[in-house]
């Protein structure tokens, strides 16, 4: 645009707020007349007898088409094994039965589909045809009527004069769903007490639900055994659970337990830990540079499940939060607030690695009182 | 604007004055028909329905798209029923796919392992489920952006629109509770983040998730449960919302594009029977086809390959269906030091924003619009016939900037592949996406709305000038010009007939007679405000004086180039382009 003022902008009349759009008539020059439907175009079909029929004739043809896959369908169904495979070039190895019986219905509803949308246009009318359209609102006098019967319902019920039994309607008809809530709200599930905070780690769970403090062996995961701590060389990384969950516990138990206690144990250099307060106690928690975290993320609780041997940062595949063992397990990347969950370790008399404490605070996602 | 008013009682009086003949037809239609209207009295409803008027286009097959592949996801969701077991018992898994014979899963999985392997036709009936929910979510999704940028949104379908924003929010809940039943790795993956996000939530979160689970992640109930939601709660919502969607369309009657013929008061298209019988009809039956079709060739959510899930046990590269790629992207990019901790106690930020807030907020924002809208621009009419986007900027500018949003947001989620298929670092994405995630938006707008404007420039351009020929005629004086061929009145129309939109402006007593400002002061302000960003700089259509003037002098316009041709034209009238096109 070579001019700088936008063509056709006209000087604009106040219009005031409280109206609303309101249809100027003095700044607006007469607007264009809509000129009515353009006159009609006919279709082949509707002048000529030899397209109509073709027309016909493609029709019935998308319909018998729809016929055919009905019949390939009905055929794949009854001849053709559930678990042979084929190939199908472009796209790879898949199951004959799933092929044939989906491109079966799909020729069978495709037919009838695209034969009817055909017929109607090449065959149906084209005319196009004006329906009015009316305001929503009723009328006035509708209104007035709605709300003179609400009123006199109001009226003759008597409520309006009562005020003592439209309290206490109100004040039932407020408190009425309170059973039903209580009931569901109440009896989904058990209250979270400390089940959040305490781990396998923490020892035995007696039946009242008390832990009984028991330093427990590290144990691979799955084949449950225990580790030597000189089996763990360095730059290696092992997915740990605590000694006897995988065989005491069965079941949604056991999926719990697993859930908070799994471990990721990996061995550093010594030298290799940050001169940190951190990285000293990451050490320090440590067994000849074994270290052991929590396996959880810190964000929503995904396994953290991917650790790079050069720079000793472990991700979590979810999310890709970061945690550098060398100090702790800090998030140095990420959506996680806060490190992963150190477990103090050490060795046994016969050398294997166990827990010397359970974990020192809780593992997983965030919550409102973790720290209570 | 007609406002006639009419009884009640008489809405649709002159709809139905057309009368058929009687016929033998009659007769033989009339045995079964005229049983039950015996009893129903539903011939002249009916009948009424038969003759309604739907406008043709395109674009509003995207909201029957939606419509059909919910009815195909809730077939074949009936069907899955029948074979799938939503308990979270161990069994040892005993059926045809060798990989996993002899492991230990739960009867979900099991069960679902059995429908894609050993059930006939089960694994196209579970692709079908699967391909159809994407598409449902998808068309939906589409619809409600044409709905959007063509102010179909507008009174009196305010209310359609919220009933349309409530069945896509559900759409998603409904889709993630399916996603999550087969107990795979990747539903066990994602729904061990769900538990994460429940606990995120301020007091009661620990709460809500123990009552949720029935105890600890991941517990024996929470399949179960989901599975009641899945089949019996959100469908029953669901098809009732839809209904009331449905319903009041037929009701307020479609809207229509502008163009010859059609106004606010009418409907121009075609009656129901017989075209739109079949024309819908057979759309529904081209949507099942194609999806049957996608099924039978395309491998989706292949539950068997990661196997059951396990808590400690994760894939690289796990995503949720696209649709909630939005809220994981947030995820991804909010910052872990966004989480504090007051009182001793926890605000996991990154966690309530990502996962608690982001997908309320974007619904709350659509649901909101309409009104806000509505009183930026003061516009209490009803409107039946759309916009044409670019008409409308800063709406269109607005709504591009929130869909870029979300589309940041949705890119988020792949920051790993991204990462590996490129070989870019993970951090310098997502600090990208991160920036992007606030500039992104802002760049959209600006450059929506003035892309509007100038679509809106040129279509002045073309009423006044004509159409580009593509012929260059060299005149008398050897200049060349091109021959622009004028619009006939039908085309031109449909470029002119929108309204020219004026900001509303602040009165001018803004104090009353005894020197009192009046109250709401600093709202009229800032609506004044607002309406001005609305319709400030509008570009406004050409009116027929300002055509009758280009045709008068609009010699200087036909020129390819140049002011300095303006001058000479005033000088040199006799041109021979003028003459073409007069």
């Amino acid at each position: 645009m070579n001019d700088h003022t936008p063509q056709g902008e006209h000087d604009s009349t106040p219009v005031p707020l409280n109206q609303g759009h309101v249809q100027g008539t003095g700044g607006i020059p007469e607007r264009f007349e809509n000129p009515g439907l353009p006159p009609h175009v006919h279709r082949a079909s509707d002048t000529d007898e030899q397209a109509a029929k073709r027309a016909e004739r493609t029709i019935a043809g998308l319909f018998g088409l729809s016929m055919l896959g009905t019949v390939l369908f009905l055929v794949a169904y009854f001849m053709v094994d559930v678990d042979e495979m084929t190939f199908v070039p472009g796209i790879g190895d898949m199951s004959l039965s799933n092929l044939l019986l989906g491109l079966g219905l799909a020729l069978a509803l495709l037919g009838i589909g695209l034969g009817a949308v055909q017929w109607a246009k090449t065959l149906m009318p084209d005319e196009e045809v004006v329906e009015m359209r009316h305001p929503m609102r009723s009328s006035d006098e509708a209104r007035e009527g709605f709300v003179q019967t609400i009123l006199d319902g109001g009226e003759s019920s008597q409520l309006t004069r009562r005020p003592l039994i439209k309290a206490t309607l109100g004040g039932a008809l407020g408190l009425f769903s309170l059973p039903l809530l209580v009931q569901l709200a109440g009896s989904l599930g058990p209250l979270p007490r400390n089940d959040l905070s305490v781990t396998f780690w923490n020892g035995e769970k007696g039946e009242d639900g008390t832990w009984t403090a028991m330093q427990r062996r590290l144990h691979l995961d799955p084949e449950d055994r225990p580790i030597k701590a000189s089996d763990v060389t360095i730059g290696s990384v092992f997915h740990v659970l605590p000694e006897g969950l995988q065989s005491e516990l069965h079941g949604a138990e056991k999926l719990n337990e697993i859930t908070k206690a799994s471990v990721l144990v990996m061995r550093l250099n010594p030298d290799e830990f940050q001169d940190t307060p951190q990285g000293r106690k990451a050490r320090d928690w440590g067994y000849q540079g074994i270290v052991a975290y929590s396996k959880v993320c810190t964000h929503v609780g995904c396994p953290v499940g991917l650790y790079e041997q050069t720079t000793h940062h472990l991700l979590c595949p979810c999310h890709q939060s970061t945690f550098d063992v060398t100090n702790d397990c800090e998030v140095i990347f990420g959506p996680a607030g806060r490190p992963l969950p150190q477990l103090k370790i050490g060795v046994d008399a016969q050398g294997y690695l166990i827990a010397e404490q359970s974990f020192q605070e809780p593992v997983g996602p965030s919550f409102w009182e973790r720290e209570s | 604007m007609s406002t006639t008013a009419r009884p009640a009682d008489a809405l649709r009086a002159d709809d139905t004055t057309r009368r058929e003949p009687a016929s033998p037809g009659l007769k033989k239609v009339g045995g079964v028909a005229g049983w039950i209207d015996d009893r129903t009295g539903a011939a002249k409803g009916v009948g009424y329905l038969m003759k309604k008027v739907f406008p043709d286009h395109w674009s509003f097959m995207l909201g029957e798209i939606a419509m059909y592949s919910m009815i195909v996801c809730m077939l074949t969701g009936v069907f899955l029923t029948l074979w799938f077991d939503p308990t979270q018992g161990e069994v040892v898994y005993e059926g045809s796919y060798v990989p996993l014979q002899g492991v230990e899963m739960s009867r979900a999985y099991a069960s679902t392992l059995d429908i894609s392997f050993d059930v006939k036709g089960g694994l196209l009936i579970r692709q079908i489920h699967h391909w159809s929910a994407l598409l449902f979510i998808v068309a939906l999704s589409v619809h409600m952006l044409r709905v959007f940028f063509t102010g179909a949104f507008r009174k009196p379908r305010e209310i359609n629109w919220v009933i349309g924003c409530l069945l896509s929010m559900l759409a998603l809940i409904e889709g993630f509770a399916g996603y999550s039943l087969p107990d795979d790795l990747l539903s066990g993956t994602g729904l061990r983040a769900a538990q994460g996000f429940m606990l995120s939530a301020p007091v009661i979160g620990s709460y809500l998730s123990y009552a949720l689970f029935g105890g600890g992640f991941p517990g024996e109930d929470i399949i179960p449960r989901l599975y009641s939601l899945h089949i019996l709660l959100l469908p029953g919502i669901l098809i009732a919302l839809f209904t009331a969607h449905i319903v009041l369309v037929a009701v307020q009657k479609h809207t229509q594009y502008p163009g010859p013929g059609r106004t606010n008061d009418n409907v121009v298209g075609f009656p129901v029977m017989p075209v739109y019988a079949a024309k819908a009809g057979g759309f529904f039956f081209i949507v099942f086809g194609g999806i049957a079709l996608i099924s039978s060739l395309v491998q989706i959510n292949a539950v068997w390959v990661h196997g059951p899930y396990m808590p400690n046990a994760t894939t690289a590269g796990a995503q949720p269906d696209w649709y909630m790629l939005f809220p994981d992207g947030a995820l991804r990019l909010l910052p872990g030091w966004l989480e504090h901790t007051t009182f001793g106690f926890t605000w996991a930020w990154p966690v309530i924003i990502g996962s608690l807030l982001v997908i309320p907020l974007f619904y709350a924002g659509m649901i909101a619009y309409p009104f806000i809208e509505a009183w930026v621009t003061g516009d209490q009419r009803e409107h039946h016939l759309l916009d044409r986007p670019r008409n409308r900027p800063v709406r269109t500018g607005l709504g591009v900037a929130a869909f870029t949003l979300w589309a940041v947001l949705t890119f988020a989620s792949s920051n790993d592949i991204m990462a590996i298929k490129f070989d870019l670092s993970i951090n310098d994405i997502t600090n990208a996406l991160r920036v992007l995630t606030f500039v992104g938006p802002l760049i959209a707008f600006w450059a929506t709305r003035r892309i509007c404007l100038s679509l809106q420039r040129h279509d002045r351009e073309t009423v006044l000038h004509g159409r580009e020929s593509g012929m260059i005629v060299r005149g008398p004086d050897g200049d060349f010009h091109e021959v622009h061929e004028p619009l006939d009145p039908y085309e031109r129309w449909t470029l002119v007939q929108h309204e020219a939109h004026e900001p509303l402006q602040l009165e001018a007593d803004e104090v009353d007679e005894n020197g009192v400002a009046r109250k709401g002061g600093a709202k009229r302000k800032l609506r004044a405000r607002l309406s001005e960003f609305y319709y400030g700089g509008a570009v406004h259509p050409v009116t027929p004086a300002e055509l009758e003037a280009a045709h008068h002098d609009g010699h200087e316009h036909e020129a390819i180039e140049s002011a300095n041709r303006a001058d000479e034209s005033e000088v040199d009238p006799v041109r021979s382009v003028g003459a073409e096109r007069h």
